[in-house]
């Protein structure tokens, strides 16, 4: 079939690409302002402790500080769902938290006043294991929230979001099973998303109430909003977003650096910024959340699965701003992926003396997926199930349902993706390769290589509100007012692409405003997969809205009817008859269109991705490397083949499938310290260590909008995790239940060496 | 343990106050102070080319010379600004990213021309430390195999796994 697009799905430099290549894209921290104070934050060194005293005298006598300030000189502002947690408290909750914020002439002597601020504290015990946590005379860590479990419910989601996944008779779906398994695992490694830019924010207070930031956040807008709520409602916010350093989702939540900018302006006058170190970024920012189940799986022969029932636990750390978020959307996507009448799974959301858990690429559902497909899986290896056909049975057909994050029910409308995964299946050749439960695929000396496989997708593709105008100019240009931001996905080009195919305009024609909250309209960001269906339909509809205002403008001077015109180049056309045409200045050269274009939320499509790795593990030294890597996914149509490509390797890293390999965020469970917040300490992968990476992207024409697209990219970090822990136990014949799949953790379970003495000293 | 012997005349670590600087064919000197412009013992070269010179195409990443975000070429070598001092580089010539290409027409230079061809970025942070390892690795060898690429760039950290655009795009920028 002969594509009929001038632009879409066609390879283009992205809008940002020279300025990239050339270094003269404006991250934040290349913003300097005049006059403008750095901000420094001293972290308290113990987990858990009251602050007594802080005697900043020192260190206000040194030239240059401009500003200290400690929880007694803040107003009552706060995060946190429900917000509990104190931008400066009197307490401090982990290693690393906030005791005092400094503004000084340069960040050297803001670093010196750091030394000199003397803290007197009240040390408390700590906790930092969940179940530990939950026993009845654990350390308490809020008073609003007893026994340390955070109160569930997202306001947000509305009156019934999602706390859990309850439904049918347990009971009688376990009396129906042919087998009944039982086990714990465990996704404790809280990785870090890690992208390049640290967390900051320049923020500049106008008295009264007034507070423009310079963020660099995937969702620039939604800054505006958070803080609006954290600020009491009083104070009036403009954040100006630009080149997003990577995000994988954390930067979507950046209100304390935020806060922290703020506050220091407010308190000198001058613009402050104020970004984190990489120690911090490590340290004192936010990781995944981690999860533990234990959890029943009923299952018949033929892997119908008659019903799931356990207890998750999730360790949100010190505060949880999103983590309930988290449970809701992998609660909705849980049923997404596995078709199951009975359920009975119960998430319980704890606190801990460590960072806190926020928002990661996965959302929630590769949590949860990493935890529960290694327990269905236990099942399938007793009835000698594939764990292919398992997951392409049970994926969401057309006509299914499933209970989203609201808590209602929804019926799912997008297409079948068992083509896509039988495509994904050829590519990597799974039936040659997948040779039965605990199996290797082939064995070499002491390389044993494995299989595995594991899937997700959500609703979010169609979440949120996303609004956007587009603006033309008699000279044949169009302007597309839209707040989001360039966070690597290519997405703002992306939209231009939309505008021109629409507009029929060269794409050098189209520009974007500055993600800017003071001119833009409402933009949720591109979050969840979302960007290319919800925020793409906000943008299709303004480019049409203004193409009609046009059209009805137009149609008295060809003395024709709207519906008759069309335009291309700048030029308005009769349909019927081309040479009668008009460039866009006759819309008189005092005049712009503006169109208009807004999307409410859709939770009736769904994304998925299937992912295959192969595994090869050194049975002598423990060492598992990544071998092969298929990816596969019906996009419905692709936008950007590059974007989408790029997208979709993206697997490997920001805390994805590296994350079940050897990246981890290393907590001293004594002391509370995280040991490895440096990124020589801290794994990751290098460009020696590429796996072959294929993927297979299908194009079903999609009911979503005028080009039939869906967003995939958030969740390619989210089958993998679990397809490694399967491949993995299949090279070696065991069943390993913890991620990251370390040397030493292979080797313990291959009997090789003994588990280390929990009190010290040798067996 | 040895002691220092206070009387004994010692040459001056840094004969100069002044750090005569090159970077990308300007000349800079760079005076020892603490005033506006001046340079401090202790700063780095990342933070004396984006604070003092307003060159800011060089990123810092981890400020640890773990992730190459910061690499410029001295004298023709790639090197990791971050760990440099700015006063080791008296009489040394920098090129950082904005000495690329053709300054009177703007115009960038084959390599990154190949980057954005191949789009060989995500978020684009990693991307200046990135091309400059890889101008120095084409300066070196002009015609590197994909392994040889590979481990060229193994110092540069890119989170959004941008990896194989951009070996492919080094690749393509090479003498065949």
């Amino acid at each position: 079939m002969k594509d009929k697009y001038r632009f879409i799905g066609k390879v283009v430099p992205r809008l940002d690409a020279s300025e990239i290549v050339a270094g003269r894209a404006k991250f934040l921290n290349d913003i300097k302002l005049q006059d403008m104070l750095y901000g420094k934050v001293l972290r308290s060194p113990y987990p858990h402790a009251l602050i007594k005293k802080v005697d900043k005298k020192k260190a206000l006598k040194l030239p240059g500080v401009k500003a200290i300030l400690t929880w007694e000189d803040v107003p009552d502002w706060k995060g946190g769902t429900p917000r509990y947690t104190r931008i400066l408290d009197h307490k401090v909750r982990y290693v690393g938290d906030a005791v005092a914020l400094v503004a000084a002439t340069n960040e050297e002597i803001a670093k010196e006043a750091l030394r000199l601020i003397e803290v007197d504290y009240e040390v408390l015990p700590a906790v930092f294991d969940m179940e530990k946590a939950l026993e009845p005379d654990a350390p308490q860590l809020y008073d609003e929230f007893p026994g340390n479990i955070v109160t569930p419910g997202v306001p947000f989601f509305g009156p019934k979001s999602l706390q859990d996944v309850v439904m049918g008779d347990t009971e009688k779906g376990f009396a129906e099973a042919d087998i009944i398994t039982e086990g714990t695992f465990g996704y404790e490694n809280i990785p870090n998303p890690l992208p390049p830019e640290p967390p900051g924010a320049i923020g500049l207070w106008e008295e009264p109430n007034k507070l423009t930031l310079w963020v660099s956040n995937q969702a620039s807008y939604m800054d505006k909003i958070t803080l609006f709520h954290v600020m009491g409602r009083k104070v009036e916010v403009r954040s100006i977003g630009g080149p997003c350093g990577g995000s994988f989702g954390s930067k979507f939540m950046s209100w304390q650096v935020q806060t922290y900018a703020a506050l220091l302006s407010k308190a000198t006058g001058k613009p402050v910024k104020l970004v984190f170190t990489k120690e911090e970024h490590l340290a004192a920012f936010t990781v995944r959340p981690s999860s533990r189940m234990r959890a029943r799986v009923g299952m018949k022969k033929d892997g119908t699965v008659t019903a799931v029932s356990g207890q998750w636990l999730i360790d949100t750390g010190y505060y949880s701003m999103t983590t309930q978020s988290q449970v809701a959307v992998g609660c909705g996507e849980v049923q997404i992926m596995v078709r199951c009448p009975n359920w009975d799974l119960k998430p319980v959301i704890v606190c801990t003396n460590r960072n806190a858990s926020g928002i990661v690429r996965g959302f929630g559902g590769q949590e949860l997926k990493c935890i529960l497909i290694p327990l269905l899986s236990l099942a399938m290896e007793k009835l000698d199930i594939d764990p292919f056909e398992f997951l392409k049975k049970h994926y969401v057909k057309p006509g299914d349902g499933y209970f989203w994050r609201d808590g209602i029910w929804y019926t799912y409308r997008g297409v079948d993706y068992s083509p896509a995964m039988d495509k994904g299946a050829e590519a990597f050749c799974w039936k040659e390769k997948w040779k039965g439960w605990l199996t290797p695929t082939s064995i070499h000396g002491s390389k044993q290589r494995g299989v595995g496989v594991g899937v997700h997708g959500n609703a979010d593709i169609g979440e949120d509100a996303s609004e956007a105008y587009v603006r033309l100019h008699p000279d044949g240009t169009a302007m597309l007012f839209s707040c989001v931001t360039e966070h690597g996905t290519g997405q703002r080009s992306n939209y231009a692409k939309m505008v021109a195919e629409v507009l029929q305009l060269p794409l050098e024609n189209v520009s974007i405003t500055p993600s800017d909250s003071l001119i833009n309209p409402y933009e949720f960001g591109p979050a969840g997969s979302r960007g290319t269906y919800a925020i793409g339909s906000a943008v299709i509809r303004a480019a049409e809205d203004a193409k009609k205002k046009l059209f009805e403008l137009m149609a008295p001077k060809f003395q024709t009817e709207p519906g008759d015109l069309d335009t291309s180049d700048g030029m308005v056309f009769v349909r019927d008859n081309p040479e009668k045409k008009i460039a866009w200045k006759g819309m008189s050269i005092d005049r712009t269109i503006t169109g208009f274009g807004r999307f409410e939320p859709d939770y009736t499509l769904t994304n998925c991705m299937m992912s295959f790795v192969e595994v090869e593990v050194d049975t002598e030294t423990g060492k598992v490397d990544l071998v092969n890597v298929v990816n596969a996914t019906d996009a419905g149509k692709i936008i950007d083949p590059q974007g989408l490509e790029g997208q979709l390797n993206g697997c490997l890293g920001s805390a994805g499938i590296d994350s079940a390999i050897f990246e981890e965020t290393i907590l001293d469970r004594s002391s509370g310290h995280t040991l490895n917040a440096n990124m020589i300490d801290y794994k990751w992968r290098t460009f020696s260590e590429l796996p072959v990476i294929k993927n297979v992207v299908l194009e079903t024409p999609f009911p979503s909008h005028r080009f039939h697209a869906v967003g995939i990219g958030e969740v390619a970090t989210s089958p993998g995790p679990s397809a490694v822990l399967m491949a993995v136990s299949n090279a070696i014949g065991v069943w390993l239940h913890e991620y990251p799949v370390t040397p030493e953790k292979v080797l313990k379970a291959l009997g090789k060496i003994s588990s280390r003495n929990q009190k010290g000293g040798t067996q | 343990m040895a002691t220092k012997k206070r009387n004994q005349k010692r040459e001056p670590v840094f004969k100069a106050q002044v750090v005569n600087l090159t970077v990308n064919g300007q000349v800079h000197a760079l005076e020892m102070g603490s005033g506006p412009g001046d340079i401090e013992p202790f700063h780095t070269l990342s933070h004396t080319l984006r604070e003092t010179l307003g060159l800011t195409g060089t990123k810092i990443s981890c400020d640890n010379g773990a992730c190459g975000a910061c690499t410029v070429l001295i004298d023709g070598k790639a090197m990791l600004s971050c760990m440099t001092l700015t006063i080791e580089c008296d009489g040394k010539n920098v090129t950082t990213i904005e000495g690329l290409g053709d300054p009177k027409t703007g115009m960038v230079d084959t390599l990154q021309q190949s980057f954005i061809d191949h789009t060989a970025f995500q978020c684009g942070f990693c991307t200046p430390g990135m091309i400059m390892s890889a101008k120095a690795l084409l300066s070196e060898n002009p015609s590197p195999t994909e392994e040889e690429v590979k481990e060229g760039l193994s110092g540069n950290f890119c989170r959004c796994i941008s990896h194989y655009h951009v070996v492919k795009a080094v690749l393509a920028a090479s003498e065949k």
